[in-house]
């Protein structure tokens, strides 16, 4: 990077390019051009910054002055003003919510002040395009100097002394599975990443992928060189057409400089790398149907043991871990276990990534030490709770997570707390909800997820879930009874403990999280068919205040089934039966004469 | 020998390591309930997928209850079977299942031999407690099968019979979650599959999802219709299997009980099919040494080997998948086919009746017969040979509908001429026994010497494929015997690429040939009824006055009087077919 | 299902990219997804094909196809419509935009118009939860959507 004098680098990321940030890439080039900067100006498409509620993010190197939400019009003004008149364009820059005063520096904003980038260091820094870029910020450097000095024992010694986790959710120890993996004897032996991020809120697979997809190469190799397999292959969801190709130019890369491919670094050390499309099953991200689905079969879980470790793809011992996890294998090896241990908690060390999202002020994706409390993610980084309200939960590990309450706020998080608390880490979604989020309406969200993407193997999961689903459906309608409730527990607890699978086993937790720390909304719905939130419509009905309505017809008007009547200037009436409760009305009325009761 | 220890409801067990618990809770008197497990050694069966989570344990130290069916016994691992917890989960499991099953115990096909039933039986489920949308998927009537897939469990038993056991790939499970069911391709109908109606996705169905078509009913209707003579032919698989549906021990020989039942039933005529056995040997055994000869005479436009040409399953199973070889098999028709033609001929004439008038039954232990009697060109102006097809079970059903006391039934004998038989048509109804029949007549054909040594028990025996080496006289002719599809598909393919050393191979679709037929009463699994069934068949050989089949009187009298000699021009006509290129694209509706 | 007639030139396309793949059995994800952005769908035809060409049963393509959402066994129409369900979606009102769709259009999830102009199809989580609820439109990203908005997007195209 050094031959430019100036840097501009533009998110690249999924979230910002939905927000034209190509354009603003195009623009800012042509800008440059113009005003014959093209010697002196480089300008890089990075992988996702993280603050996502601000894209699309540029970022101005070497002053490191961080513009949020770019229009591909504000190009000009960024090459004009920023680069050659040196005044920051001030519109452009972030506001502090508290100090209502212009941030230019990211370090400075409390988004990233807690933030510990590991997994994500060199996500927004670098063109992960550029093998180059990746190997000035020491890439490739720990596969040199394991093949030079250490033995695959030795190597896995260090990822054993840091403590690393799996990331992709059960929290397995990284350094043991490889030692298991290393010890089947096999003339054949496979390395895969688990790419299949099915997790709906979840993206930092992805965004990992896309912004850095050498550092997962990059440890793949090293895992390849510990267990003694040659190859590896990623398992990637079809979705991700961005990161499939970031991916693709990277591997390629990689080849031509030697570091993928026959002999390694002279080391007499042999590892490619293949990629394999996931095609839309969320149970894809279990390992054993992961490697089903590799195998060209139906995506079904079996019943461990055998773990892939010693039987998995072909048959052969196979290590998979997920792109997180070996996103921190590099940093581990080039700054020692020691440092690793040192970040994070005791059992749970380094960091783990989480994609914020929600009811927060700052959606984004986001990296903090295992430990780090709930409290601090959701308002020190997150923000707070958008539009002002109330703060009520906060779900954590997704479809197999839980909804965690006020209570859990100052809870460290890592894999033991959470699981202690009724949820799990999962694969770092962090979804916020406030006082209009329906706790039953939400498990309801989930179980629909998991109905939707149970593989039907097992009596459990295929019938369970659907059953479990229908009861709270029928919670949800105002339909329920209090034997509805034994019944829900009841079947959650054996789903847990009978599914075949780790989908199937923790599909029940969103139920139970939310039954253990929202009972009295459960209660409310069965007992008095109410729901609190205010957000199951066939328990709402909307009516019209006859002192506040002016008549003014704009609700009739905008009634998309007519089910409002009245004269002009007389109030107006909803006819219930014919109210299909879309909230249009409210919207619209501009005296709050409509409300829900 | 590796051994580990462990306890089982506080019971001590040694087992050798690999056991899974619910084998080492069985060898203690432990049964623990499962449902989609089955596993059959010899048959090269084994389904135990893990899903329906019936048989679940508690071990101590685990979070979650362990599948019997899927968990090996480790050292110092105590398990408890019957635990509230266990026993509760098992109870919700199996409600599961209910709840989405549909409640017509009364009026099912499969009512008093559902593995279900049993289970929620035992169980004692009284309430289901969880209920909600069922499953609903198209019905499926096939000549030989019916799907009725609302019944279905997802055990998967039956992809494991059509794909692994049997190689013919029409089942697969087809969508996902709540919706997934197993289905042919495109959900299409299994007539327009590459189904060979073998019967054996019947045979380890635990529930009436797959069931036979049922003919019972035509069957009545003949019999009270004065106008028609009605005849039937019993295979020799029957009489060694319909005891088991009146409370018999597997392997009770019930052939004369079954004549008398038979003849109570109304049936003018009762004949074998085992005598149209020996018909078959006669014509397949003559075109074996025709070929045999010319071959060693060193004409290079004989095919050989010869492969067995009595199995409809097997036959359809060639006509999709190995198109290519169709002029292989011998051109004989199966024994059901010939007695038929040779019923509607031969003895109609001899009876004086027109061939109309004559209603042939056939009671079979297979399902695929049920086709093959509907094959057009085993019809003669729309009249089949054969008018209905009914099998063992459906037999044992029309027996119970005329209040017959089977136990008590006297011991009667078939009619003439087409009930007489010999030991080597009886043993048709077991894997290998074609073969040996057809060695007992040709080694007397081919050396003009009389045979003293009728049991070949070199070919016989309960091994998927297997082959031996007879010697006719200083003529060393190889045998290769399959039963079991996936086993034929693998000598087949060994013909196809030219390696195959064989001078003749016996084919039977049926894993323990037609004794394990998709029609028999219900194995559920255990290995121990064929084993019974096919010593029961040699047993019956063994009692026969006369063993080969060119010494039957009466198949002499038939090719006097009427056929002329075996591969006649009469014999052609009436006794042999040929096959039909079947690899088509299956067509979508 | 109405009969889909394939091209002879397209057949042999649909081969060579078996063939690609060493007519291994392992690669029929991989054969499929080559296939389906050869002709947009999965038809049996198709499916019968691969099966012959990879040398499994068709009911085992079939299985497959029917458990991966990516697959459809149904033409898409000109312009599909995804709105995201995942989680971030979801509880910004996702649930409303996408009945808002559904009425507009007067079709099911999964289903296309009558004149093959729009799909609706729900996806999980296009990892723009910054953007949410999102909607995507062929390439198309729509942010922020709200339900009031979805008569003017549809009336772009």
């Amino acid at each position: 990077m050094a031959k430019f004098k100036n840097h501009i680098l533009v998110c690249g990321g999924t979230g910002c390019r939905a927000s034209e940030s190509e354009a603003i890439a195009v623009n800012l080039k042509r800008s440059i051009d113009e005003n014959n900067l093209e010697n002196d100006v480089q300008v890089v498409r990075t992988g996702c910054f993280g603050f996502c509620e601000k894209g699309p993010v540029v970022k101005m190197v070497p002053d490191n002055t961080f513009y949020v939400h770019v229009t591909p019009d504000d190009a000009e003004d960024l090459v004009l003003e920023h680069l050659i008149k040196g005044r920051k364009v001030e519109r452009l820059l972030y506001v502090d919510p508290e100090t209502k005063e212009h941030v230019s520096d990211s370090k400075h904003m409390d988004f990233y002040k807690k933030q510990i980038r590991i997994a994500l260091r060199n996500c927004g820094f670098i063109n992960p395009e550029n093998i180059d870029e990746y190997i000035a910020r020491d890439g490739y450097s720990a596969l040199g100097t394991i093949l030079d000095e250490m033995t695959p024992e030795e190597s896995i010694k260090v990822v054993k002394d840091s403590g690393l986790r799996g990331r992709g959710g059960g929290g397995f120890p990284t350094g043991l599975k490889w030692e298991i993996t290393l010890q089947s004897e096999s003339e054949q032996k496979y390395v895969v990443c688990n790419a299949d991020e099915g997790d709906p809120g979840a993206f930092m697979d992805r965004s990992i992928l896309e912004g850095d997809p050498h550092s997962v190469l990059e440890a793949m190799a090293i895992c390849g060189y510990c267990i003694g397999a040659d190859t590896g292959l990623i398992y990637i969801r079809a979705e991700y057409p961005l990161a499939i190709k970031r991916l693709k130019i990277a591997i390629d890369q990689a080849r031509d400089y030697g570091l993928l491919g026959k002999d390694i670094f002279g080391a007499g050390f042999n590892f490619d790398v293949e990629i394999r499309y996931g095609a839309g099953a969320f149970v894809c991200g279990e390992e054993t149907a992961l490697i089903h689905s590799m195998e060209g079969l139906r995506g079904e879980p079996t019943v461990k043991p055998p773990f892939p470790s010693v039987s998995g793809y072909k048959g052969k011992p196979t290590n998979v871990n997920n792109v997180e996890t070996f996103a921190n294998i590099p940093a581990i090896f080039l700054k020692g276990a020691d440092w690793f241990r040192k970040i994070g908690t005791e059992k749970s060390p380094g960091t783990k990534v989480f994609a914020l999202a929600g009811k927060v002020n700052n959606v984004g994706l986001i990296e903090v030490p295992m430990g780090t409390t709930l409290r601090e993610v959701i308002f020190d980084i997150g923000g707070g709770i958008k539009g002002g309200k109330k703060f009520k939960a906060v779900q954590t590990g997704g479809p197999s997570g839980g909804c965690l309450t006020e209570n859990h706020l100052d809870l460290p998080i890592d894999y033991d707390s959470l699981i202690a608390s009724g949820s799990m880490m999962g694969s770092g979604g962090m979804i916020v909800m406030d006082e209009d989020d329906c706790m039953v309406s939400v498990a309801k969200f989930y179980l629909d997820f998991t109905v939707e993407e149970s593989c039907g193997k097992c009596t459990p999961c295929r019938v369970g879930n659907k059953r479990l689903y229908e009861l709270l459906e029928k919670i949800t309608l105002g339909k329920g009874d209090e034997g509805d409730l034994t019944r829900l527990r009841n079947l959650a607890n054996v789903i847990k403990d009978t599914a075949l699978c780790g989908l199937g086993q923790t599909s029940p937790n969103p139920v139970l999280s939310t039954m253990d720390n929202f009972p009295e909304e459960y209660e409310a719905h069965v007992k008095e068919s109410k729901c609190p939130a205010g957000q199951c419509r066939a328990l709402m009905q909307y009516v019209i205040n006859p002192k506040l309505c002016t008549g003014c017809t704009l609700c009739a008007r905008v009634c998309p089934v007519d089910a409002i009547s009245g004269d002009k200037k007389m109030p107006h009436f909803i006819d219930t039966s014919i109210c299909i409760k879309c909230g249009a009305c409210m919207d619209k009325c501009k005296f709050g004469a409509i409300s829900i009761q | 020998m590796n051994l580990v220890k462990l306890t089982i409801d506080d019971k001590p067990v040694v087992v050798e390591k690999g056991t899974t618990l619910l084998e080492a809770a069985k060898s203690i008197g432990i049964k623990i309930p499962s449902l989609c497990y089955m596993k059959m050694d010899d048959m090269n069966f084994e389904n135990k997928p893990g899903g329906c989570r019936v048989c679940v344990v508690e071990v101590e130290g685990r979070r979650n209850l362990a599948p019997a069916c899927k968990t090996e016994c480790t050292e110092g691992m105590e398990v408890h079977t019957h635990t509230v917890r266990v026993v509760n989960a098992r109870r919700t499991v199996v409600e599961l299942i209910l709840s989405d099953h549909p409640a017509e115990c009364l009026t099912c096909a499969k009512s008093g031999e559902c593995e279900l039933q049993d289970l929620a039986q035992n169980l004692g489920i009284r309430e289901i407690h969880y209920t909600g949308e069922q499953s609903h998927y198209k019905g499926d009537q096939s000549p030989a099968i019916i799907r009725e897939m609302d019944k279905c469990i997802m055990c998967r038993r039956c992809e494991t019979a059509c794909n692994e056991v049997q190689t013919v790939g029409v089942l697969s499970a087809v969508n996902r979650g709540f919706e997934s069911v197993v289905a042919p391709a495109f959900e299409m109908d299994l007539d327009h599959s590459v189904c060979t109606y073998c019967g054996q996705c019947v045979a380890v169905c635990p529930t009436g999802a797959l069931t036979e078509r049922d003919y019972t009913w035509k069957v009545i209707e003949a019999l009270v219709d004065p106008t028609k003579t009605v005849v039937v032919q019993t295979a020799p698989a029957v009489r060694a299997a319909l005891g088991e549906s009146f409370g018999m021990e597997a392997g009770t020989l019930v052939t004369g009980k079954m004549v008398s039942a038979l003849r109570k039933l109304g049936f003018d005529y009762v004949f074998e099919t085992d005598f149209a056995a020996d018909l078959t040997i006669m014509e397949e055994g003559t075109e074996l040494l025709d070929r045999l000869n010319r071959h060693l005479n060193g004409d290079k436009e004989v095919k050989l080997p010869i492969l067995t040409s009595c199995c409809p399953g097997w036959v359809k199973f060639f006509e999709h998948q190995f198109p290519e070889m169709m002029d292989v098999p011998s051109t004989a028709k199966s024994p059901q086919q010939m007695f038929g033609s040779i019923a509607k001929s031969y003895f109609a004439k001899k009876m004086n009746k027109k061939r109309e008038d004559l209603v042939v039954v056939s009671v079979m232990p297979c399902l695929a017969k049920k086709y093959e009697c509907t094959r057009e060109e085993f019809s003669v102006n729309g009249d089949p040979d054969v008018n209905v097809s009914i099998s063992t079970r459906e037999l044992a059903q029309l027996i119970r509908n005329a209040n017959l006391d089977f136990a008590a039934l006297p011991d009667d004998d078939f009619d003439q001429p087409l009930g007489e038989s010999t030991g080597a048509g009886v043993i048709f109804g077991t894997t290998g026994g074609v073969i040996e029949a057809a060695v007992r007549t040709a080694y007397e054909l081919h050396t003009g010497k009389h045979l003293e040594r009728v049991d070949f028990k070199e070919l016989r025996g309960m091994e998927g494929s297997r082959k031996a080496t007879v010697d006719f006289d200083g003529l060393k002719l190889n045998i290769g015997i399959a039963h079991g599809l996936g086993n034929a598909r693998k000598l087949l393919e060994e013909v196809k690429s030219g390696k195959s050393e064989f001078h003749a191979i016996e084919i039977m679709a049926c894993p323990g040939g037609c004794i394990g037929g998709g029609g028999q009463p219900y194995h559920h699994g255990n290995v121990d009824v064929l084993k019974k069934r096919q010593r029961a068949i040699y047993e019956e050989d063994k009692g026969k006055p006369i063993r080969k089949s060119h010494e039957n009187p009466f198949i002499q009298e038939l090719y006097k009087e009427f056929l002329g000699k075996p591969m006649s021009d009469l014999s052609h006509e009436l006794l042999h077919t040929h096959y039909f290129n079947r690899k088509k694209k299956a067509e979508i509706e | 299902m109405a009969k889909v007639k394939i091209p002879e030139n397209k057949v042999q396309e649909l081969k060579d990219l078996c063939a690609k793949f060493n007519n291994e059995p392992g690669e029929l994800i991989n054969v499929l997804h080559g296939a389906q952005g050869m002709f947009g769908y999965l038809p049996a035809e198709i499916q019968e094909i691969v099966a012959e060409e990879m040398n499994v049963s068709v009911a085992h393509v079939y299985g497959v196809v029917t458990f991966y959402s990516f697959f459809s066994m149904l033409p898409k129409g000109k312009h599909p419509i995804s709105i995201c369900m995942g989680t971030a979606c979801y509880v910004r009102g996702a649930e409303k935009v996408l009945d808002e769709f559904k009425r507009h259009l007067d079709v099911k999830v999964g289903e296309t118009t009558p004149d093959g102009k729009f799909s609706l199809s729900c996806l999980r989580c296009v990892g723009a939860c910054g953007l949410a609820p999102v909607v995507t439109i062929g390439e198309r990203v729509y942010g922020r959507v709200s339900p009031e908005d979805v008569k003017g997007i549809l009336g772009e195209y």
